[in-house]
């Protein structure tokens, strides 16, 4: 099957999942259990990774600036702008393809193998509607939210290490998080984080939900939608920067 | 009533059913049997809509299936019940709840009346015990019972059965036949049962399909399947050399050329 079938099969997924619910309440039931498998269930990632990140940024920053007329709030200004512009939001999406996606991937991809997608036909509930819109929801709902946790954390991690080591106080370190602040540029985390979660739920939901054969297919399936999930945040996360700043 | 006209159904360009057709009557065990490959689930998966047939026609009482539309089918299928050869129970739901599910998703009754449902086909299946349990904490032939009350609880008008003995030992095999048996005519179903397992055959088959490379080759009952002429059914069902001497033995009994009560521990200990 080439790229083109792939993709025309990946929006006709897609087009399926808009039928009316058969049960509200059933789709609602299923929307929370994501949420909570999808957000709670990667906030210890998130929130380890985003210490570490503004942590080692701020060192980072503060070895490569050297010259003494460089005021020293500007490192605290580069750990805020790289952790909202790109590392909160991508490097904690590409984890997330890794979390997230196989599990969406291999828990799909089991069900068909194993004909629970079948019997869920059979019973005459849409599948599309059922399985991978809850899915996409949840994490349209609960990624910008871990975004900001990560962004919040990535900058307290900076503050923590600068302190720690000695490398920037906590008063200049809080000084220069003030100065120079565009807002617009959360505005682009969210969007950003907004787009990779879409693209982290439904790419591994193509991938699982069209799994044919047993358990070797379903491993493949998983890691084949966690690097086509990664390679697309990429091409995607160049797309916005290019458009949107 | 189910009928078939002409199923036709190929992949890539190679044909697995070629111009089937067939009646399922209801009230009665309908067997589809042949072997592995024959096209049996492949004419199930058509019947049942899970696979679009390239050609003819699947009427259930009269209704065209194959000419309804999503939203038509989806209606359809509600009076379906289907158990799949793995069981497809769902591995996060403990059994109450995999009988719930099409309760919930289907029906507005309080949760008393949908709990007081499922002890019903619960009781009904034998598993009256096994409300709390998980799937991978019961047995193969427990996962047939649970998925044989999944596919009875919104008492379907049709009823479909995927290899319901596979995995199984004869004894829980007979106990699972029976079950689907009972069922059948209790609530006067229209059941439609896939296998290639000679004891349901000789057990429930009231009507039988034979499936060879896609075709239909021969079709009749229980009773006649052990004296039919047709080679091909022939070598299948007597495929191993002692249920050709057991058949052989019959007709040697039936034609009144050795004595049918004889005692086979007093010839053996002779």
């Amino acid at each position: 099957m080439n790229i083109f079938s792939r993709f025309g099969e990946f929006l006709l997924m897609l087009k399926g999942m808009f039928t009316k619910p058969e049960q509200l309440r059933m789709y609602w039931k299923e929307l929370m259990h994501q949420c909570v498998e999808l957000g709670i269930g990667s906030l210890g990632i998130v929130a380890i990774i985003s210490v570490f990140i503004g942590a080692v940024s701020t060192v980072q920053t503060a070895y490569q600036f050297v010259s003494p007329i460089i005021p020293r709030s500007v490192i605290a200004q580069i750990v805020r702008d790289s952790v909202i512009l790109e590392f909160a939001p991508t490097i904690t999406c590409i984890v997330l393809a890794g979390v997230v996606g196989s599990k969406i991937s291999s828990e799909l991809g089991n069900m068909r193998v194993s004909e629970q997608i079948d019997a869920l036909e059979i019973m005459g509930i849409n599948t599309k509607a059922y399985l991978v819109m809850p899915k996409i929801l949840a994490a349209l709902i609960t990624v910008p939210l871990l975004v900001i946790i990560a962004m919040v954390l990535g900058i307290w991690g900076g503050r923590f290490v600068g302190d720690l080591t000695g490398i920037l106080p906590h008063e200049i370190y809080d000084r220069g998080l003030l100065e120079s602040f565009v807002p617009y540029n959360v505005t682009f985390a969210l969007a950003k984080a907004y787009t990779f979660a879409f693209i982290i739920t439904a790419i591994p939901a193509y991938f699982g939900y069209n799994v044919k054969g047993g358990a070797l297919e379903i491993g493949r399936a998983s890691t084949t939608a966690v690097v086509t999930s990664c390679v697309i945040i990429l091409l995607a996360d160049y797309v916005l920067a290019a458009v949107l700043l | 009533m189910i009928s078939i006209t002409n199923i036709e159904k190929g992949f890539s360009g190679k044909p697995v059913i070629e111009g089937v057709s067939a009646e399922f009557e209801t009230g009665k065990c309908n067997l589809i049997i042949g072997a592995s490959g024959s096209g049996k689930t492949v004419l199930m998966k058509c019947l049942v809509g899970l696979i679009t047939p390239n050609q003819g026609q699947i009427y259930y009482d009269g209704e065209s299936f194959t000419s309804m539309n999503d939203d038509q089918k989806k209606i359809m299928r509600r009076k379906i019940g289907m158990l799949f050869q793995g069981s497809a129970l769902f591995d996060s739901m403990t059994v109450e709840q995999n009988i719930m599910f099409p309760l919930d998703m289907f029906s507005n009754k309080t949760r008393g009346e949908k709990l007081k449902r499922v002890a019903e086909v619960l009781d009904r299946v034998n598993l009256s015990e096994a409300h709390k349990k998980f799937p991978a904490e019961i047995s193969g032939g427990m996962k047939k019972r649970v998925g044989i009350a999944r596919a009875i609880v919104l008492n379907p008008q049709y009823l479909f059965c995927d290899e319901p003995n596979s995995g199984l030992d004869p004894q829980t095999s007979l106990v699972i036949d029976k079950l689907i048996r009972e069922i059948t005519t209790e609530f006067n179903i229209t059941t439609v049962i896939n296998t290639h397992d000679m004891n349901s055959v000789m057990e429930i088959g009231d009507r039988i399909l034979y499936m060879f490379q896609g075709k239909k080759e021969w079709e009749g009952t229980n009773k006649e399947i052990i004296f039919s002429k047709n080679e091909k059914l022939n070598s299948f069902i007597f495929a191993s050399e002692f249920l050709q001497d057991a058949k052989d033995m019959r007709m040697l009994e039936m034609k009144g050329k050795i004595d049918n009560n004889r005692d086979m521990d007093d010839l053996l200990s002779r």
